[in-house]
């Protein structure tokens, strides 16, 4: 039987090879703490790391034997509205059901409230397996992940009451959008009035581009604050479906993911309760919320790479021409020797993203138990700014991917991937909604460029640097030392322009040169630790990163003030 | 109604993707080439008495396999979807057992686990002997009604349970008093994945039989874990524990013998041209759907 999880064994690697992952254990596992009382937690970190091993097994299995079948009938039934609910396709629930059969919600949960307790490189893992199989139910699957936020901002009133049904298998939204308020989250104008008489909030408004937004469950961003216009004035919301009071007006009719319903809802005086403190909802909880989300779209982007490069050398095999596998041939090898090489790099900057995400989250968790120690506090705030640095990269970087990828996809199919009856076409219009929503990728290099600036991704690169490798990787390490110090002397030219337009056109190319050399970094190491999966890759990674630098290279040291004034549009 | 369910299941080869050397060149099956696994239709059973135990809080699931140690996995499995536990039925004695003796031995066994058990459901057979004998057997040396060909369990209450059977040319539904034997057919509902934290609970779960001989539970990794959580000890019965007649067990009670095993030879006797034409395509479709070569 087929497996995604075990028939790709990079997974596995990158679940299990870091050097961080005995820390990560320790921290979520607070010592293995629950191993008393709770019969399926872990004894130690081998049998952590073996459990992770086999609840992927599960997914895996599910992932390639319900939902990857489905994918086809789900993309072409979609869901439907009907007096203002909507309901999935029906492969939808067969998809659900196995999923809450499995117990596969509430993944990165503590145990009290009825989750695995599992990290989020494990969960990222699950997610790119689901997103293989269709992309569109990921979207759906994955927003359980908003708990994460309830869980860290909510009261604990609050956490017992809607995390265990997360965690058996209710659905979540984070109604953000509205139609005047996209990239732009302050203008968010859906109102939030206190009720005196009822002792609850009330949400009246409406919100446009909720994924799922006919959840159970939905974390709602609202004005709190009568006449204020900026993001200060917006607090979040727990909106609870049993309560009523916002209906789907519509479903949008969208190019792909057409699984995953996205809503137009209107809020009709709905009851709501406040998520932590007012007038915090913008700026802490929801770029909390964010920054889980971009994750999550790092692991559907890598998700589809992974299922681009299935269809691709599989057609590619199988397909003769001129008498022979048209894999054979070097022009659709190299497209597919890219397609992989992207692959493992992005999923590379994906799990270590993870890892330091879990290393932060764990410990922040920890601190609302108790007072942290200085050495620990100091460990969350340098994990923190990792995370904080590598999630716009991962996101961005991989979103980009996953639609090259799957652009070269179709290119190996020729003619017969723009029919129709081939799955490459849709992973291309699934693929193509991931370098825009949870920020687009411009938004991603917005939020990336003060650490090209500030020299935290220097930083990083540096330390990679001082990785121990094998002597025969010693000319790979140094094509990638000349690579990092091109970024470094475009981001000192950009520095010493003092131009803000210059620095604002010149941010796309230096954040895909950091990008570019931490994945080659990161892709050494991997290969270092196991060449048989990694080393083909990195040798054409490194060549495409290459001239991916140079080309920018190119641009930035060419670029000057002046010239920049060329790009202005009125 | 707290119900007490008995699920037979077997470890079969994995008969389904055959290789090359899936068989012995002494025609008999090549074990070690096949994957083990859960026989199919064992799982559409197990997924039935499953459901009953989500309508009915209480219920016990309780899995019943006959063989060798590594067997067990098959009680594994059950656990890991949601089955209670289980019991092994393992003993040289069982050895080279036909379907009369081995619904003898499940027969004691079930009379020995759960004299009282109101249900007992079974596949209809498995991919390896495709008898489709051993669930009705155990029926008629319980005598206890039996349901074969079982597609749905539509209602069970009241001492009364109802169900609908697969039948050649269409759907049947029948009604019997409890206690009775259900075979289930492949064509009932696929079984239930496995539960992610029933997976971490029983992952450790082993019988007796499947540790290395001179070996006890104290010499295995976690050996605490196996008296703190006696769950992890899965049940195994031997010929004697069960109080079953030697004679009737294994080789000495199969009275079925087999004689030879050949294996079939396709060989040309005609050949005929066929055209690209829709109607020559049509035809061969249909020639080919009439001998069920594809269907």
């Amino acid at each position: 039987m087929a497996n995604y999880y075990s028939d790709i064994p990079e997974i596995k690697f990158e679940l299990q090879n870091s050097p961080l992952m005995p820390r990560i254990v320790e921290l979520k596992e607070r010592d293995f703490a629950d191993k008393e009382e709770y019969d399926e937690a872990p004894q130690d970190y081998a049998d952590a790391l073996d459990t992770y091993d086999r609840v992927l097994d599960i997914v895996g299995d599910i992932t390639a034997n319900i939902i990857a079948p489905n994918a086809e009938d789900v993309d072409a039934e979609g869901p439907h509205c009907e007096g203002g609910r909507v309901r999935y396709a029906s492969k939808t629930y067969e998809n659900q059901d196995a999923m809450i059969k499995a117990g596969l919600n509430g993944v990165t949960m503590p145990r009290r409230y009825g989750g695995l307790n599992m990290p989020v490189v494990a969960y990222t893992a699950a997610n790119e397996l689901v997103s293989t199989a269709d992309a569109g139910f990921e979207n759906i699957w994955s927003l359980q992940d908003c708990i994460e936020t309830l869980y860290c901002f909510g009261n604990e009133d609050q956490r017992q009451r809607f995390i265990p049904r997360v965690c058996a298998g209710e659905t979540m939204s984070m109604d953000l959008t509205e139609p005047d308020a996209g990239s732009d989250l302050q203008s968010v104008m859906l109102k939030a009035t206190y009720d005196d008489e009822n002792q609850c909030w009330r949400l009246n408004g409406s919100k446009r581009f909720i994924t799922n937004g006919d959840s159970d469950i939905h974390l709602v961003l609202a004005r709190s604050e009568a006449g204020t216009r900026d993001g200060r004035g917006l607090s979040m919301f727990i909106y609870d479906k049993r309560d009523g009071g916002v209906d789907v007006r519509r479903i949008e009719n969208k190019m792909g993911i057409h699984g995953s319903p996205t809503c137009e809802l209107v809020y009709k005086n709905a009851k709501a309760e406040l998520c932590g403190d007012t007038k915090l909802g913008l700026i802490k909880y929801v770029m909390s919320l964010m920054n889980g989300a971009r994750l999550g779209i790092a692991a559907q982007s890598v998700g589809l790479s992974q299922a681009a490069y299935n269809e691709a050398v599989a057609y590619a095999r199988d397909r003769r021409q001129f008498g022979k596998a048209i894999i054979e041939f070097p022009a659709v090898a190299e497209m597919i020797s890219n397609i992989k090489a992207r692959l493992d790099a992005g999923r590379a900057l994906m799990y270590e993203t993870a890892r330091y995400v879990d290393i932060y989250k764990a410990l922040e968790d920890i601190s609302r138990e108790r007072k942290l120690t200085p050495e620990e506090r100091q460990e969350m705030k340098t994990y923190q700014r990792l995370a904080d640095s590598f999630t716009p990269l991962a996101k961005g970087m991989n979103s980009e991917y996953a639609n090259q990828n799957a652009y070269d996809c179709i290119q190996v199919h020729g003619g017969s991937g723009f029919m129709l009856e081939y799955a490459c076409q849709r992973i291309y219009r699934d693929a193509r909604i991931t370098s825009i929503y949870e920020g687009t990728t411009q938004l991603q290099t917005v939020a990336a460029i003060r650490y090209v600036t500030n020299g935290q991704y220097a930083g990083v690169i540096q330390q990679l640097e001082q990785q121990v490798i094998s002597p025969e990787n010693e000319p790979l390490m140094n094509r990638i030392k000349e690579m990092a110090s091109k970024f470094n002397a475009c981001t000192m030219a950009v520095k010493e322009a003092g131009s803000d337009e210059m620095h604002d056109l010149c941010a796309r190319h230096l954040y895909e040169m950091a990008a570019d050399v931490i994945m080659s970094l990161l892709l050494l190491r991997n290969a270092t630790q196991a060449p048989d999966l990694f080393q083909k890759s990195l040798e054409v990674y490194v060549n495409l990163a290459e001239s991916e630098v140079e080309k920018h290279f190119t641009f930035v040291r060419k670029m000057t003030p002046e010239r920049a004034a060329s790009y202005r549009q009125a | 109604m707290k119900m007490n369910i008995i699920v037979l299941a077997k470890q079969v080869p994995d008969t389904r993707n055959v290789g090359p050397d899936a068989m012995t060149p002494e025609g008999t099956v090549n074990r070690s080439a096949l994957p083990a696994i859960f026989n199919p239709e064992d799982l559409n059973a197990l997924e039935q008495a499953l459901r009953l135990k989500d309508q009915n809080p209480g219920t016990t699931v309780t899995v019943i396999t006959m063989g060798p140690g590594r067997a067990a996995e098959v009680i594994r499995e059950a656990m890991y979807r949601g089955a209670d536990g289980g019991y092994l039925l393992t003993d040289r004695a069982f050895a080279g057992a036909d379907t009369l003796a081995t619904s003898y031995a499940l027969s004691v066994a079930i009379k020995h686990v759960a004299p009282g058990a109101d249900l007992i459901i079974g596949g209809r057979q498995a991919i390896d002997g495709d008898t489709a004998q051993v669930g009705p057997q155990v029926a008629e040396k319980l005598g206890l009604n039996q349901i074969t060909y079982a597609e749905e369990i539509l209602s069970c209450q009241d001492g009364k349970i109802v169900v609908r059977r697969h039948i050649d040319g269409g759907v049947e539904t029948v009604e019997s008093a409890l206690p009775c034997v259900l075979t289930v057919n492949g064509s009932a509902a696929a079984c239930r994945p496995r539960n992610a934290k029933r997976v971490m609970k029983f992952k450790r779960a082993l019988a007796p039989m499947e540790l290395k001989p001179g070996t006890a539970f104290a010499d295995l990794p976690y050996a605490d874990q196996y008296e703190k959580r006696p769950f992890l000890k899965i049940g195994q019965l031997t010929c004697a524990d069960v109080d079953a007649d030697l004679q009737q067990c294994g080789l000495s009670g199969s009275p079925t013998k087999v004689k030879a095993v050949e294996n079939i030879v396709f060989k040309t006797k005609e050949s005929k041209v066929l055209t690209g034409s829709d109607e020559d395509i049509n035809g061969l479709m249909q020639e080919l759907l009439a001998s069920h070569t594809i269907g």
